[in-house]
């Protein structure tokens, strides 16, 4: 893997603004480890969901620098786009699974992107679908599956391809309270191993629980961060 | 908890197959999904090979009507006679040599010799103009030798004789009454433009179909495109099942051009062997050949593949994670 730096995500004044909108992100310096797991947070609008699409190069920064996994964001090609997003993995709280195939296609998805041999695929697809306790369902379709089960697929899809970093952009929101703190229990698990994670919330109640990083952003500024568990002004 | 989702701990990761290998892979991967996504949906995926099938069918069609008027223009080509006029001057005895001359020559089936008595009774019997002949002095028709060239005899061959006899000592004129034949072989070469004409927009119109088809495919599977370009997906991956199901489209389209035309062939030949029957002829239509049935699958297959990659060329690129 590249890069070597103890941080996997560094934001280098960067700014966000959309053409005709206000700023989405201003001026943002921000670290995350290596192994680490933080929640982002704040109001709808705040910018949460910018920053991911920022660090998933869905969206370009206006100006600053972003270095993902040692990879300066700014320096990437769009044809090695594909590439790099091999080593995210990427949550959304729509889930995003493609319902026309089986649990197990969709896990196996990013793994036949990579074009691995189908007995790699198969091995590696029931270890992730044993992590998150779906290896029952790899037969059944997505549409059959509870929202939390199907959740819980797409995080299989996320981590099944090693990733040096998980996103996840409002994991929960569409869970009822019991079935979150399921998710966000999955999500420590997978930190606990090493995953380093970057959640957007703004489920505040949930994710105070856990006792985990929290960065509050409000109007595309960092307002707070209590890094090392140390709350700043 | 299994040690396979520990990213940056765990170095060890599965053998990536070769590349010639892993592109086999990805082809094999998109060649049955591309299949089972067609398959899922049969009626839809009958109609438009059906319509790529009837478009294919026409020129092909077209090709087999001039094929069959070619065979037909050849065959009576056979029947066709050779006639030398001999000069009044020249004696019977070397009119009759003459003859066996020719009679001898590998290319010709049949040569008469039809004196200037002979002609004149033959006039005077058939035309009904014998008593005006009766008003002449001399017979006024030429000794003639009806040479019939042999059924192996090319065009080349049959045109050298006719030049070679012109010009022999003895002969008047020698001429092959084959103007309708050559007006015929004209309208054939006519035909045959028109047909190519046909058969480029022919083939412009699978191409419209299938792009129109993939195109729709692509806007209903547009989320499942963002998904995939998220997960890394490359274009070229994207793109590589849509490329297939126009593969899939041109093939069945060409199957389906196939069997019409052998439905037509069967339709007629029954009508067609009855009429070569009223003319004595063992006339029988020309199906499409090997090769041609080949080339007509390789063409849909191709236009298909075509057809696939324009569109998604031009669709693909534009679809990015939102």
């Amino acid at each position: 893997m590249a890069g070597s730096g103890q941080n996997i995500v560094e934001f280098h004044g960067v700014s966000k603004r959309y053409p005709g909108g206000g700023d989405a992100l201003d001026l943002v310096n921000f670290k995350l480890r290596r192994g680490e797991m933080a929640f982002l947070t704040g109001h709808s609008g705040a910018g949460k969901s910018t920053f991911l699409k920022l660090i998933a190069l869905i969206e370009r920064p206006t100006r600053g620098n972003i270095i993902v996994n040692g990879v300066n964001l700014s320096q990437l090609k769009k044809h090695h786009i594909p590439a790099y997003r091999l080593g995210l993995g990427i949550i959304f709280q729509h889930y995003n699974l493609l319902y026309d195939r089986s649990v197990f296609d969709n896990v196996a998805l990013p793994l036949v992107i990579r074009g691995l041999r189908h007995q790699d695929v198969a091995r590696r697809v029931r270890a992730a679908l044993d992590t998150v306790s779906l290896l029952k369902k790899e037969r059944a379709q997505p549409i059959a599956l509870s929202g939390g089960e199907q959740q819980r697929v797409a995080i299989a899809r996320a981590i099944v391809c090693k990733p040096f970093v998980l996103l996840a952009d409002e994991p929960t929101g569409n869970l009822d309270p019991d079935l979150s703190l399921d998710i966000m229990n999955l999500f420590q698990r997978l930190n606990e191993v090493g995953v380093s994670t970057l959640i957007a919330s703004h489920n505040i109640a949930l994710i105070s629980k856990l006792n985990k990083r929290i960065i509050d952003i409000e109007h595309g500024k960092i307002v707070s961060d209590n890094y090392k568990g140390k709350r700043l002004p | 908890m299994s040690t396979q989702q520990q990213p940056a701990a765990n170095k060890r990761s599965d053998p990536q197959p070769g590349l010639l290998s892993g592109l086999g892979q990805n082809h094999a991967r998109a060649f049955f999904f591309s299949a089972g996504k067609l398959s899922s949906h049969p009626l839809s995926s009958l109609l438009t090979a059906l319509v790529i099938g009837i478009t294919l069918a026409l020129p092909a069609a077209l090709h087999l009507l001039i094929l069959n008027l070619d065979s037909l223009s050849f065959s009576w080509e056979r029947t066709v006679q050779a006639t030398l006029f001999l000069e009044d001057s020249l004696a019977e005895k070397s009119g009759r040599d003459l003859t066996q001359r020719l009679q001898a020559r590998p290319e010709v089936l049949k040569a008469e010799y039809i004196s200037r008595e002979q002609a004149l009774e033959e006039f005077r019997a058939l035309s009904g103009f014998g008593q005006a002949l009766d008003l002449l002095d001399e017979n006024p028709l030429p000794a003639v030798i009806a040479v019939q060239p042999s059924k192996d005899a090319s065009q080349a061959q049959i045109d050298a004789l006719i030049k070679e006899m012109s010009n022999t000592k003895g002969v008047e004129s020698a001429r092959i009454d084959q103007s309708w034949l050559e007006r015929l072989n004209a309208i054939i070469t006519i035909v045959q433009h028109i047909v190519q004409a046909l058969a480029v927009l022919l083939a412009l119109a699978v191409v419209v179909t299938v792009g129109n088809t993939i195109r729709l495919d692509i806007q209903n599977r547009k989320a499942e495109i963002e998904v995939m370009k998220l997960l890394g997906a490359t274009n070229a991956f994207v793109r590589r099942p849509f490329l297939y199901t126009g593969v899939w489209y041109g093939l069945c389209g060409g199957i389906l051009a196939w069997l019409l035309l052998q439905c037509v062939l069967w339709v007629l030949a029954n009508p067609i062997s009855y009429l070569a029957g009223l003319y004595q002829s063992n006339f029988s239509l020309i199906g499409l050949n090997f090769e041609a049935t080949m080339a007509l699958f390789a063409g849909g297959i191709f236009l298909g593949w075509f057809g696939s990659w324009w569109t998604v060329s031009r669709h693909l690129s534009a679809i990015e994670p939102k």
